[in-house]
C-alpha cells in the first residue's frame, strides 16, 4: 500500500504544486522518486515527531497540502497533542499518512504497534480517518485525502497487500463497502484484516450460517445510513479490527447503534481486549493470537450464536 | 504611534484587563509587552486591513500564556475595536486566556501549550522558503518553555534547512511557573546552546529596551536562523511585580492595581 500512495502523491504532486512530503526520518526505499522529483517539497525532519507535524500545520496554514509520513504510533500517538492543538483546532490542511498500522509489523513489539491510534484520531474535532485494507482502497483514500480540506489521517500497513475484493472502479471510499453478501452476520473489518473476514466468512459458510463482509475503509465520517441497513438486515454485527476493541471502529458502530430505535443486531467487538500486544510473531500469528484470524473470528462469531 | 507610547498602552490594557477578569500571567505579559511593542511598531509587514495578506509577515506568540499582550496589540493596530478587550476572560468571548484565533483578526496562531508555536513557525519558514516568498517569521518563547525537547527539534530543524527567514526571541526572564528557571531546569549558558545548534545569536542584555530589541530584530543573520535571547525583567514596570514569581498567577486589585497604573504611566491613557 505504501508504494501505491506514495507513487500516488508523487503523480498529483505534479499538477498541484502545494502538495509536500514531511518525514521523520521514515520512507527508506519509497520516498527517494518523490524526494528526486521534488527536492523542495519533500523534507525530512529527522526523528522529531512533535516538530514534524507542528511545522507541517505551518505549511499548511500557509496554503500548502502537507503530508507528514512515519509509523502509525509514531505519526500519531507520539504527536498527540501537536495534531490535537495545531493541526486539527485550526483545521490545517494536513494528511497524516502512516505505515505499519496495527500490529503490521508483528515481530518487533508493543513500541512498534498502533493500537490507539484510531480511536485517538477519531475523537479529534475536523479529522478524518482512513483504514484501507488493500492497495486499490489506499489509492482511493489518498485522492479523496488531497481533494479533501482538512485534517486527515490514512492508516496503511505494509508495502505489499493483495487487492482483496474485486471493484468495478475505484471505490467511493467514504463509504462502507459491500465484499460479500450473505443474510445472517455482518463481519465489519477495516484495513488489511478484510482478508480475516473474508476467511471467516468461508468458515462460517461451512458451519451453514451465511455472512456478509463489508470493508469500513472510512471510520471517520462513519457511513452511519449504511451502519444502520446492516443492522436491519443480519441480526448480529461483528466487528474486527487490528486496534483495541474500544475506540476504533467497533466503538464508532456501537455508537450508530445506539441511536437506533427498532430492534436491532447484536454487536460483536473483537479487538485487543483492553491489552497491549506484546506477544511475538509474524502479523498472522499475531492477529491469530488476539483472536482476529479468519480461524478465531469464526470461532467467536459461532460461540455468540450457540 | 512609537513603540515606547505602544508598549505604554499595552502595559494599561494588560494590567487593566487581568485586574477586571481575574486572569493571571500579568507579571509574563509585562515581561514580554516591550518585545511585543516593537515588532507591531517597527518590524512585523502586517496590514490591519487585510489580516490575511498572503505576504505578511507571520507572528507566532508561542508562549501563548502571555497572550493577552498579543490581544491588546492587535486592538492598538486596528485589528478589531479596543473595546473589544472587555470581554477578556468572559463567558461568551472569543479571547480566551491563551491566545486564541478563533474569530480574532489577526491572531496568526493560537497556542498555550508550550513548545507549539516555535514549531508551528519554523514550518511557515520552511514554507516561505521553499516557495521562495519574502516574508519573515518570528516568534516568541518563554525561557521556561525552551524546557520543552520540541524547542530543540526545532532549533534543529531550522538550522538544517538555514531557515535565515526565522526569528525567535526568547524571554528570558529567568523565572517559570514555579521558581527560578536555573533552579529548576538550568538553561545556561542559554547563548551558547543556541549558537551551538546554528544559530546566530544575538544576547540583548536589557530586554526590556526598545533600541537594544530593534537593532537585534535588524542585525544580519548570516544565513541563519536567529535567536535573540532578550534579557527581560519579568513583571516590568510594576515595581512590587517585577522578579516575583506570585504574579505569574495573581491578578493586580484594590490599591495595589491603582499603584501598577501610576507605575506604568497609565493615568492618562
Amino acid at each position: 500500500m505504501r508504494g501505491t500512495v506514495i507513487n500516488e502523491l508523487e503523480r498529483l504532486a505534479e499538477a498541484d504544486p502545494r502538495i509536500s512530503i514531511i518525514t521523520a526520518d521514515f520512507g527508506y526505499g519509497v520516498l527517494e522518486s518523490f524526494a528526486e522529483h521534488f527536492p523542495t517539497r519533500c523534507f525530512n525532519v529527522g526523528i522529531s515527531e512533535q516538530l514534524m507535524t507542528s511545522a507541517a500545520a505551518g505549511m499548511a496554514l500557509c496554503g500548502n497540502i502537507v503530508i507528514t509520513y512515519a509509523l502509525g504510533n509514531f505519526a500519531t500517538l507520539r504527536c498527540i497533542e501537536q495534531i490535537r492543538n495545531d493541526v486539527c483546532y485550526h483545521n490545517a490542511n494536513v494528511k497524516i499518512i502512516a505505515g505499519g498500522g496495527g500490529m503490521a509489523y508483528g515481530q518487533l513489539g508493543m513500541s512498534h504497534h498502533a493500537t490507539e491510534d484510531i480511536a485517538m484520531m477519531r475523537m479529534l474535532p475536523n479529522m478524518r480517518v482512513l483504514v484501507p485494507a488493500d492497495p486499490e482502497e489506499a489509492l482511493a483514500s489518498v485522492r479523496y485525502a488531497v481533494q479533501t480540506e482538512g485534517p486527515c489521517y490514512i492508516r496503511l500497513a505494509r508495502g505489499v497487500e493483495p487487492i482483496l475484493y474485486h471493484k468495478e472502479d475505484l471505490p467511493d471510499i467514504s463509504r462502507v463497502q459491500r465484499v460479500r453478501t450473505g443474510s445472517d452476520v455482518a463481519l465489519l473489518l477495516c484495513g488489511p484484516l478484510l482478508k480475516e473476514g473474508l476467511e471467516a466468512s468461508k468458515l462460517l459458510e461451512a458451519a451453514h450460517i451465511s455472512a456478509s463482509v463489508f470493508s469500513v475503509p472510512c471510520v471517520k465520517p462513519l457511513d452511519a445510513e449504511m451502519i444502520q441497513r446492516i443492522a436491519a438486515d443480519h441480526s448480529l454485527l461483528v466487528t474486527a479490527e487490528e486496534h483495541m476493541a474500544s475506540g476504533g471502529l467497533g466503538s464508532a458502530v456501537a455508537e450508530v447503534l445506539c441511536d437506533i430505535k427498532e430492534p436491532r443486531a447484536m454487536l460483536l467487538r473483537l479487538g485487543l481486549q483492553d491489552v497491549f500486544p506484546s506477544v511475538v510473531g509474524n502479523h498472522d500469528y499475531v492477529c491469530d493470537y488476539y483472536g482476529l484470524s479468519g480461524q478465531k473470528i469464526s470461532d467467536s462469531v459461532m460461540k455468540m450464536l450457540r | 504611534m512609537n513603540s515606547e507610547e505602544f508598549a505604554r498602552k499595552l502595559r494599561r490594557h494588560v494590567v487593566d484587563m487581568i485586574h477586571e477578569s481575574g486572569a493571571a500571567h500579568v507579571a509574563s505579559a509585562l515581561s514580554v509587552a516591550d518585545i511585543i511593542a516593537v515588532l507591531y511598531t517597527d518590524i512585523l509587514n502586517i496590514d490591519p486591513q487585510r489580516p490575511d495578506m498572503p505576504d505578511r509577515d507571520r507572528f507566532i506568540m508561542s508562549k501563548g500564556h502571555a497572550g493577552v499582550a498579543v490581544y491588546a496589540a492587535l486592538a492598538e493596530k486596528g485589528f478589531f475595536p479596543v473595546s473589544d478587550l472587555k470581554n477578556y476572560y468572559k463567558n461568551g468571548s472569543v479571547l480566551s486566556g491563551h491566545v486564541s484565533h478563533k474569530e480574532v483578526p489577526g491572531v496568526e496562531f493560537s497556542t498555550g501549550s508550550l513548545g507549539h508555536g516555535i514549531a508551528v513557525a519554523c514550518g511557515m519558514a520552511l514554507s516561505a522558503r521553499s516557495a521562495k516568498k519574502e516574508y519573515s517569521v518570528y516568534t516568541v518563547v518563554g525561557d521556561g518553555e525552551c524546557n520543552e525537547g520540541v524547542v530543540w527539534e526545532t532549533a534543529l530543524t531550522a538550522n538544517q534547512y538555514a531557515l535565515s527567514n526565522f526569528t525567535v526571541i526568547v524571554d528570558r526572564n529567568g523565572l517559570q511557573a514555579t521558581g527560578w528557571c536555573e533552579e529548576i531546569l538550568k538553561m545556561e549558558p542559554i547563548v551558547d546552546k543556541w549558537r551551538s545548534f546554528g544559530w546566530e545569536v544575538i544576547d540583548v542584555a536589557d530586554g526590556n529596551d526598545h533600541n537594544q530589541l530593534r537593532h537585534a530584530l535588524h542585525a544580519p543573520t548570516n544565513g541563519k536562523p536567529k535567536c535573540i535571547i532578550a534579557r527581560t525583567i519579568k513583571g516590568k514596570g510594576v515595581s512590587y511585580m517585577e522578579n516575583n514569581i506570585l504574579w505569574h498567577y495573581r491578578p493586580p486589585q484594590g490599591e495595589l492595581y491603582q499603584q501598577a497604573i501610576e507605575e506604568i504611566g497609565g493615568e492618562h491613557i
